[in-house]
């Protein structure tokens, strides 16, 4: 039951939203090289960018920091989460608001205090620094998952594998994590792609010896459009859309 | 110690060493910094100054603080204006349309912001869609360029962060009681009258965290402008991005940062208030 004022106020927010997207995809698909002009579909471009050695590593870096950061943020996060729901300790308020400054800091505050960090350390940005900061913005967002999916818990399950002699170890490995899956995979996707996505913290943590997607791109794009970047582009948007579309699955069966 | 006990210690120390070593001490470096005095060889150097701070309430910083708010605020405003109906529209839809109508405000939500930067481009430049379409429609009888203005950046800005904006107000807005419109339009109000006594203030946490989600990233997303801008509108991100990067003054890019995260911790403690007051209120409802 779509009325006709609904359309009104929705359609143009979503032209506004995928015009340009659209208009990216569709010119990684022109033959002409400056991309004005249609001039006929073409996958050179796409052919060009798997021959383009320097961006298809960078791929690669990118894919290596996302499924890394990934992992250690989503094993720590639902330690987080485990902790901050099941026990009562000091500086548990505080570790609490601690989370929730990172989750709302702005990137580029992160970044450069990071980035200081780093550098009074003696480490010079690339590979490590960046997989600490990918790590570190998103743990939050694993914990806020995990934690909300914990709160819908009935916690006479644990009581009872507690009674039942439990080691703490045996009840989250047989209870809470189970129970806790789809939220545990919920936030490892949401992680990945927030590392996919994120511009200005990498910006800050990464060298030239490391180079990852978004800047490779940001870099290209200051020297001039390059039609193989449309095609990088347009790839990114497809695999965005594929995870959008997983993550959305996952959230569907809650359980 | 026992196993029990190892478990516990475990988790709550792996967790509690990433956040202090990776959270808390970089912030509190960058506090240190701003009151450290600049190095032309070191960057640093380990004295007591005010340097930084000085440099920030210099006329110059003071012009591209008061840009930045002009910009952030602008895109805040725009994106709550445009927002508020679409999120309005999109929460009281039937279920089914909801989930993939709400599924497709998440895509760009995920997108990489950088590259929906760069999209914009093939929109704005002077033989881009707009243009040609502009031409097509006979409005202007050769192609015209929107790169590089004021007007660019604020499209850049809106267009990467209104999801930002969407995505709270919508869930605000599905929380909200329907019944209560219904009650007051019964009532005899209006639906100005209704909409500005009842939709408006319960939906104000939804509003309050829109506005946060947008107007901070705004304030610090320096490529928008160097894209689409051509440098010439220069956010509080690029001051930062510069002096720690171009000027080499890490005093005055700290001391730039510890105000930004001053200006956010307001805006939540804001926020908790407004968010305090609403709960004040729907526990004061029988």
């Amino acid at each position: 039951m779509i009325r006709a004022r609904d359309v009104l106020r929705l359609l143009p927010v979503y032209i506004f939203l995928y015009a340009p997207m659209a208009a990216l995809v569709a010119f990684s698909f022109n033959d002409s090289k400056f991309s004005t002009a249609w001039k006929g579909f073409t996958w050179k471009w796409y052919a060009r960018l798997a021959s383009n050695t320097q961006l298809m590593d960078a791929a690669l870096n990118s894919l290596t920091i996302a499924v890394l950061a990934a992992s250690i943020a989503t094993i720590l996060g639902v330690l987080l989460a485990v902790v901050l729901f099941r026990y009562r300790f000091r500086g548990r308020k505080f570790m609490q608001s601690w989370l929730f400054v990172i989750m709302m800091s702005p990137d580029i505050v992160l970044g450069i205090s990071l980035l200081l960090l780093f550098v009074l350390a003696g480490i010079r940005p690339g590979f490590l620094p960046l997989l600490a900061g990918h790590v570190t913005f998103c743990i939050p967002f694993v914990v806020a998952t995990v934690h909300s999916r914990l709160k819908g818990f009935d916690p006479h399950v644990i009581e009872a594998a507690e009674d039942l002699g439990a080691s703490e170890y045996q009840t989250f490995r047989n209870v809470i994590l189970p129970m806790t899956m789809p939220a545990v995979v919920a936030g490892w996707l949401l992680s990945f792609t927030l590392s996919m996505d994120d511009v200005i913290i990498s910006f800050f943590l990464t060298g030239p010896d490391y180079e990852i997607l978004p800047l490779q791109i940001y870099s290209m794009v200051k020297m001039g459009v390059k039609p193989d970047v449309n095609a990088l582009s347009a790839i990114m948007i497809g695999v965005t859309v594929c995870l959008v579309f997983a993550s959305q699955l996952l959230m569907r069966k809650p359980k | 110690m026992n196993t029990h006990d190892r478990f516990r210690f475990l988790s709550i120390g792996g967790g509690m060493v990433w956040l202090a070593v990776f959270g808390l001490l970089p912030g509190l470096l960058m506090l240190g910094t701003s009151f450290l005095a600049r190095h032309e060889a070191e960057l640093i150097e380990v004295r007591f100054s005010l340097e930084g701070y000085r440099t920030i309430i210099d006329p110059i910083f003071l012009k591209i603080l008061g840009n930045s708010l002009y910009l952030a605020v602008g895109t805040t405003l725009i994106c709550l204006l445009a927002a508020y109906p679409f999120a309005y529209a999109l929460a009281r839809m039937g279920n089914r349309c909801k989930r993939v109508l709400l599924m497709l405000v998440m895509i760009p939500f995920w997108t990489n912001s950088l590259v929906r930067t760069y999209a914009l481009v093939f929109m704005l430049k002077t033989k881009g869609v707009i243009s040609a379409l502009l031409v097509w429609l006979g409005v202007t009888p050769r192609p015209v360029s929107f790169m590089y203005t004021e007007a660019a950046v604020f499209i850049g800005l809106t267009y990467t962060l209104l999801p930002f904006m969407i995505l709270p107000l919508y869930t605000a807005i599905e929380k909200m009681d329907g019944k209560l419109v219904e009650a007051a339009r019964d009532l005899g109000a209006g639906s100005w009258r209704t909409f500005f006594h009842v939709t408006l203030p319960l939906t104000m946490p939804g509003i309050v965290a829109g506005c946060m989600m947008v107007f901070l990233p705004a304030l610090g997303m320096f490529f928008v402008p160097d894209m689409l801008g051509g440098g010439k509108h220069l956010l509080v991100g690029n001051f930062i991005k510069n002096q720690f990067l171009v000027a080499r003054d890490w005093p005055a890019g700290a001391a730039a940062g510890v105000v930004l995260t001053l200006l956010m911790l307001a805006l939540m403690y804001m926020q908790g208030i407004s968010r305090g007051r609403a709960g004040k209120k729907r526990g004061a409802r029988p």
